[in-house]
C-alpha cells in the first residue's frame, strides 16, 4: 500500500506524524508504510560501490560532514539496536563540475526492509541535496525515520543568497557557516557583494593598493588563499559563488587606491563626501576594469560574475565642469546616456572574457544595449512589472524585491517571504515564466556582521529556499510552520544558531555553540 | 536624594559637546581630563594592587587580568604604567539596592588609584578602568573620574519560560549586563509556556511543567546563576507571576487554575489561578517561602499582569462563589481578593515585591514598600499616581528590547527617562522613581540569537539609568555604543553592529569560543 504525500493531503494535518519534516519540501514522495526504520548509530556508514567517487573532494568532504552529523546521535529509545545501517550512493555523472544549472535530482529510498538506504543522483550535487534530506527525516527524538522513497529536484536553477562584505566585513570561518547553513536549504548560490562604498576587503593582485588603502584595516582582508578557501568550501556544499564588483556607483571605497578613478565632486560625492562614481571620461579606467575583471574571472570558477550597476547618482557628475564638458565634446546628450556609455564599454569589456553576468535592473530599465545572455537581476518594488517587462525582452531573470532579509521587523516575516510567487507575472505567457530562472534572498550589510548574520538568516532564508526548491502548489503556511520549526532545530543541533519561529517552543537540541 | 536631583538641574546647562569623547558607557558623571601624557600598559603584565583583604575582589581582578590577555597584540616598550591600586573603604560585601557603588578613578602617567566605598563600587569603577584602554596601543588618557549612579534600580529582564536559555546563556547575560552597570536581573523564570524552576517543595512543577528534562534550572543551576550574579553586582529577583500566566503550572497541581474549557490560556482549557480554591493558598505559602530563602535578595517580583477575565466569566462554581461573597460580576475584585491574600502570605516571609502596575492600577491593598513596575504605554499617569501616593516606581515602557525593527533602533530606548513622567513632580515624587528595567520577553528568542539581540541594544537604557540626565545626545552616545559593542566582541560576545557601515578591531568568532 502506497501512500502518495502531496501536501495538499497534508492540510489539518498540522504536527502530525506524516508530515515530512524536510525543507524545502521533496517534488515527491511516497510512504511505504506507517512503520518507522530505526538508525544503527554504531554501525552507520555512509558508502558506494563507485569506489572512485570516494576519491572525489565534494563527495568525500559530504560524507564525512553527514557522518560527524550523523556521529553526534545517540541510539533512539525506539531503536536501542537500529536497523539501518548504510546509505549507498550512485552517480550517474561523477564528473559534471558544479555550474548554475547543474542536474541536482536524486532519488532516496528508505526501503521497509532493507538495511540499506538507497541514494542516486545525476552529479555529486544530487548527492549533497539527497543527503540533507535523508538528515532531516531523523526524528532526534526517537531515533527514527520514515519509510519513504523520495525523487526530488528543484524547480528554479538559481536559488540565491547575498552577503554583504563591504559595509561590515565577514571573517571566512562566518562566511563558511553561512555557506553550511545555506546548503542545509538546499540554495545553490552564493551571491558574494565583496565590495561596495564603506570598504574594498579584496586582495588583487592586479591592483594591491585597492584593499591596501580601501579595506577598513589589513585584518579586514580577503587574501586569495581566503577566496578559494570560500570557493572551495561552497563546492563542497554544491554552491556556485557569484563575485559582485558594482560599478560604477558604489564604488568610494576603490577610489583610495586608484587615482583619478572615481569622478570629483567636492560636497556631492557618496555619503556627502566629494568623490562620487566612476569617472566614465577617463579612458584608464577601462583598463582597470579589464584587468581587475580578467583576474576575477579566472579566480572565481562559476562562470558567472554580478556587474551591479544599481543605484547611480547624477548629481556628483554634473557637478564637475571637466566631465560635463567631455560629455559635450562626445555629443553625450543626458547623464542617462553617460551611464549607457560607462556600461556598454563595461559589458563589452565582460563578453571578452567569455563569462556569463548578472546586472541590477537598472541596466535594464535604463534601456542600455545589452548581450542576450545576461541575466537582470530585479530588486525594486512592483518586480511584477518590472519582470514582466524583461521576459519579454527576451532576457533572463532573477527576483529580490521581496526577500530582503535584512529589513527585520517584529513578526514572524518568513510567512511573507513565503507566499512570494516568482510565476506571479501579469500576462506572461509560459515561454516567457520559462526565462524567469530564480531568486535571491539578501542579507545586506548595514547592520549584520559576523555576531548576527546567522541568526538573522536562518531559518528566515529558509523560506526563500523552499518558494525556489519546492513545487508552487507548496504553500501551506501551517504545514511549512511546523516543518520550518524541524528544519531549524536540526541546523541548532548542527552548530548553526537558526532563531526560533514559534513563539514558545524549544528543541530537542538546543543550540549550544557559545562555550566561554 | 534631593540635593543630587538639584545638582543635575544645574547641569542642565552643559552641553554635552563639552564633554571629553572617551568610549565609555555608561557615561560617568564627572570626568576631567588631566594635562599629563597617556599612560602606557603592558596588559600581560599590568597588575592590580590592593590593601583589601576582600577575596570577592580579587576574583574582580582575575576576570579584568583575561580581558587584558585576551588578543596577543604587539606591545609598546616605553611602559609608563604598571599598577592599578584599589582601596575600599566598608569591607561589608553584602548587595542591597542601597549598597554604595560610588567610586573615584584616577589614572595618570604613571600611577592610577581607585577608591571605592564598597567592593561593587570597585566591579563598577574597574569596568571604567578597562573601558579607558585603548587597544590598539594600549594607552589610557590622564583622567579622573567621579562616578556614581542616578538610579539604584538598573535592572535587565530575561523571560526563560516562551524559550528556554541555558545556565551558562544566563551568565553571559549577567557579565555583560554588568559592563553596562546594570545591577539587577528580573528573571522572568516562569510563565504560560513552560516551567523550568525545579522547585524543591513541589517537584512535579518542573516534571510535569517544563518543555523537557532538559529545559530545567535545578537547585543548583539557580545557586549558580545567583552566586555568578552576586560576583558581578548583581541581583536577582525572582519573578512568580500570578494570578495570570500561570499555565505551566496546572499540569503538577489539580484544582490549581481554573477550568474553563475554550476560554483558557494559549487555546488550553485553563486560565488564571482560580482564587476561590482555598488549597491554593497554602501551595503558594509553602512556594514563596521557598522562593525567597533561595534567592537571597531583598526582592521578588510578584507579577499580577494581564489577568484574563473570559475564563473565570466562564466557570460556574467562581460565579457562584462570588455570588455567596457579595461581589457578582465583579472581576476586579476577584482579583484584588486573590493579590490581597497573596500580598499577606508574602508580607509574612519578609522580603520586599514588585508588581506589575495593574496590581496598583486595580487599587490592590499594597504595602507602602511596594515598587510599582509599569510597563503600558500610559507609564506616565501610573508614575504619577503611584509616586502621589508614596509609592517607588520602576519603568520598563518604552524599554522592550525584545521589540526589534530595522536600523539603529537603540536610539527610541535612550530617548525614555523615568523621571520624565511630569514637568511639574515634587523632588519628593521623583525620588520615588527608583529606575527601570530593560525587558527581553522571550516569544521570539533563545540560545541563537538573545545576546546578539540584547547587546548593545540594552546598554542605551543602562546609560540612561546611570549617567546624567542631561547627557542625551544620539550624536554623543553613537560612536561610545559601537566602541562599547566592539569592546563586547573583544571580549569574545556577539554583540551587534549599530552603525550602517564599520568594523570592530577583533570580529566575532564562533569558533574561537569552541
Amino acid at each position: 500500500m502506497l501512500f502518495v504525500l502531496f501536501s495538499i493531503l497534508t492540510v489539518g494535518a498540522y504536527g502530525s506524524f506524516n508530515i515530512l519534516p524536510v525543507v524545502p519540501f521533496p517534488q515527491e514522495a511516497e510512504m511505504f508504510s506507517t512503520n518507522r526504520r530505526s538508525l544503527n548509530v554504531e554501525e552507520f556508514r555512509i558508502t558506494t560501490d563507485q569506489g572512485h567517487l570516494l576519491e572525489d573532494k565534494v563527495i568525500s568532504s559530504t560524507i564525512n560532514r553527514y557522518q560527524h552529523y550523523f556521529s553526534r546521535f545517540k541510539p533512539g529509545p525506539l531503536s536501542p539496536d537500529g536497523d539501518i545501517t548504510q546509505v549507498s550512493l550512485s552517480v550517474v555523472y561523477p564528473e559534471a563540475s558544479l555550474f548554475i544549472g547543474v542536474n541536482e535530482s536524486y532519488t532516496l529510498n528508505i526501503d521497509p526492509h532493507s538495511p540499506i538506504v538507497k541514494l542516486s543522483a545525476n552529479t555529486r550535487f544530487g548527492v549533497i541535496r539527497g543527503l540533507e534530506t535523508f538528515y532531516q527525516l531523523y526524528n532526534i527524538t526517537d531515533g527514527t525515520f520514515p519509510s519513504v522513497k523520495i525523487r526530488d529536484y528543484p524547480r528554479f536553477a538559481y536559488r540565491g543568497f547575498l552577503i554583504d562584505t563591504s559595509r561590515h566585513f565577514l571573517p571566512v570561518e562566518s562566511i563558511e557557516m553561512v555557506i553550511t547553513g545555506l546548503a542545509m536549504a538546499k540554495f545553490n548560490v552564493l551571491h558574494w557583494h565583496i565590495v561596495d562604498d564603506p570598504s574594498f576587503p579584496y586582495y588583487s593582485p592586479s591592483f594591491p593598493s585597492l584593499s591596501e588603502k580601501g579595506a577598513y584595516d589589513s585584518n579586514h582582508v580577503y587574501r586569495i588563499f581566503d577566496v578559494l578557501r570560500v570557493i572551495s568550501f561552497a563546492e563542497n556544499h554544491g554552491i556556485v559563488v557569484v563575485p559582485e564588483f558594482d560599478t560604477p556607483g558604489h564604488t568610494l571605497s576603490w577610489g583610495k587606491g586608484l587615482e583619478n578613478f572615481l569622478t570629483y565632486c567636492p560636497g556631492q560625492g557618496t555619503f556627502g563626501g566629494d568623490y562620487g562614481p566612476i569617472n566614465p571620461s577617463v579612458d584608464s579606467n577601462y583598463e582597470v576594469l579589464h584587468k581587475l575583471l580578467a583576474e576575477v574571472t579566472s579566480l572565481f570558477p562559476g562562470g558567472f560574475v554580478h556587474l551591479g550597476g544599481d543605484e547611480v547618482p547624477f548629481k556628483c557628475w554634473q557637478s564637475n565642469q571637466d566631465l560635463v564638458a567631455w560629455m559635450k565634446q562626445q555629443g553625450i546628450q543626458t547623464f542617462n546616456d553617460l551611464e549607457s556609455y560607462y556600461e556598454e564599454k563595461l559589458l563589452d569589456i565582460v563578453h571578452q572574457l567569455n563569462t556569463s553576468y548578472v546586472v541590477w535592473e537598472e541596466i535594464f530599465n535604463n534601456g542600455l544595449h545589452i548581450q542576450p545572455d545576461t541575466i537582470i537581476h530585479v530588486w525594486k518594488g512592483k518586480w511584477e512589472d518590472t519582470m514582466g517587462k524583461v521576459i519579454k525582452a527576451g532576457y533572463k531573470t532573477i527576483l529580490s524585491s521581496p526577500w530582503y532579509l535584512n529589513y527585520i521587523s517584529f513578526s514572524m516575516d518568513w510567512k511573507k517571504y513565503y507566499q512570494v510567487e516568482p510565476y506571479k507575472i501579469p500576462g506572461a505567457t509560459p515561454e516567457e515564466l520559462s526565462l524567469v530562472i530564480g531568486g535571491e534572498a539578501c542579507m545586506w550589510g548595514e547592520f549584520v556582521d559576523a555576531t548576527n548574520i546567522l541568526s538573522r538568516t536562518f531559518p528566515r532564508a529558509s523560506a526563500v529556499a523552499e518558494r525556489l526548491w519546492s513545487s508552487e502548489k507548496q504553500t501551506n503556511i501551517g504545514d511549512m510552520e511546523f516543518r520550518l520549526n524541524k528544519h531549524r532545530c536540526g541546523m541548532c543541533a548542527r552548530d548553526i544558531p537558526a532563531e526560533t519561529i514559534l513563539l514558545r517552543s524549544y528543541c530537542p537540541v538546543e543550540f549550544d555553540g557559545y562555550d566561554w | 536624594m534631593i540635593a543630587v536631583l538639584v545638582l543635575c538641574s544645574f547641569y542642565l546647562t552643559v552641553e554635552s559637546a563639552d564633554l571629553p569623547q572617551l568610549p565609555l558607557v555608561p557615561y560617568p558623571q564627572h570626568v576631567s581630563l588631566i594635562s599629563s601624557p597617556p599612560a602606557v600598559i603592558d596588559p600581560l603584565r599590568f597588575s592590580f594592587s590592593t590593601q583589601s583583604k576582600s577575596v570577592l575582589l580579587q576574583e574582580v581582578f582575575d576576570r579584568y587580568h583575561k580581558y587584558l590577555r585576551l588578543h596577543d597584540f604587539e606591545q609598546k616598550l616605553n611602559l609608563t604604567l604598571k599598577n592599578l591600586d584599589v582601596v575600599i573603604k566598608d569591607p561589608n560585601e553584602e548587595l542591597l539596592l542601597e549598597t554604595s557603588e560610588n567610586y573615584t578613578l584616577t589614572v595618570k602617567t604613571d600611577s592610577a588609584t581607585l577608591q571605592a566605598d564598597t567592593v561593587f563600587g570597585a566591579m563598577r569603577g574597574m569596568e571604567t578602568f578597562s573601558q579607558l584602554i585603548n587597544t590598539y596601543n594600549y594607552t589610557l588618557p590622564s583622567v579622573q573620574i567621579t562616578d556614581y549612579p542616578r538610579y539604584k534600580f538598573r535592572g535587565f529582564m530575561v523571560d526563560t519560560s516562551r524559550h528556554y536559555l541555558s545556565v551558562s546563556l544566563l551568565k553571559q547575560l549577567v557579565r555583560a549586563a554588568s559592563w553596562s552597570k546594570l545591577n539587577v536581573f528580573h528573571w522572568h523564570i516562569v510563565d504560560d509556556p513552560s516551567f523550568p524552576y525545579c522547585s524543591t517543595s513541589f517537584p512535579d512543577l518542573c516534571v510535569k511543567g517544563a518543555f523537557s528534562p532538559d529545559h530545567v534550572y535545578s537547585q543548583t543551576d539557580v545557586l549558580d546563576v545567583i552566586l555568578f550574579a552576586y560576583r558581578h553586582g548583581v541581583i536577582v529577583v525572582p519573578e512568580l507571576d500570578t494570578p495570570g500566566h500561570t499555565l505551566s503550572w496546572g499540569g503538577a497541581l489539580p484544582g490549581f487554575l481554573t477550568h474553563c474549557p475554550g476560554h483558557g490560556n494559549i487555546g488550553s482549557d485553563y486560565g488564571p489561578v482560580n482564587p476561590t480554591n482555598e488549597d491554593v493558598y497554602p501551595v503558594l505559602k509553602t512556594l514563596f517561602t521557598e522562593i525567597t530563602s533561595v534567592f537571597p535578595g531583598q526582592f521578588v517580583h510578584l507579577g499580577g499582569d494581564e489577568v484574563h477575565y473570559p475564563c473565570w466569566k466562564s466557570n460556574q462554581d467562581i460565579k457562584d462563589w462570588m455570588s455567596a461573597h457579595n461581589m457578582s460580576g465583579n472581576y476586579d475584585e476577584l482579583e484584588n481578593y486573590y493579590e490581597t491574600r497573596l500580598l499577606n502570605i508574602v508580607n509574612s516571609l519578609n522580603k520586599n515585591y514588585i508588581v506589575w502596575e495593574e496590581v496598583f492600577y486595580h487599587h490592590v491593598d499594597i504595602t507602602p514598600q511596594t515598587i510599582v513596575h509599569a510597563w503600558k504605554p500610559n507609564w506616565k499617569k501610573i508614575f504619577q499616581d503611584a509616586t502621589t501616593a508614596g509609592f517607588r516606581c520602576i519603568l520598563s515602557a518604552g524599554w522592550y528590547i525584545s521589540r526589534i525593527s530595522y536600523g539603529e533602533d537603540w536610539q527610541n530606548f535612550y530617548q525614555v527617562d523615568p523621571r520624565s513622567f511630569n514637568d511639574t513632580a515634587t523632588p519628593e515624587q521623583l525620588a520615588l522613581v527608583l529606575g527601570g528595567t530593560v525587558c527581553m520577553w522571550g516569544e521570539h528568542v533563545d540560545n541563537s540569537n538573545v545576546l546578539s539581540r540584547f547587546w548593545p541594544r540594552a546598554s542605551a537604557p543602562a546609560e540612561r539609568l546611570w549617567s546624567p540626565a542631561y547627557i542625551t545626545d544620539v550624536g554623543f552616545m553613537e560612536p561610545r555604543i559601537e566602541a562599547h559593542r566592539c569592546r563586547m566582541v573583544y571580549r569574545g560576545y556577539p554583540a551587534e553592529p549599530t552603525l550602517s557601515r564599520g568594523h570592530c578591531q577583533v570580529e566575532y568568532s564562533w569558533r574561537r569560543h569552541r
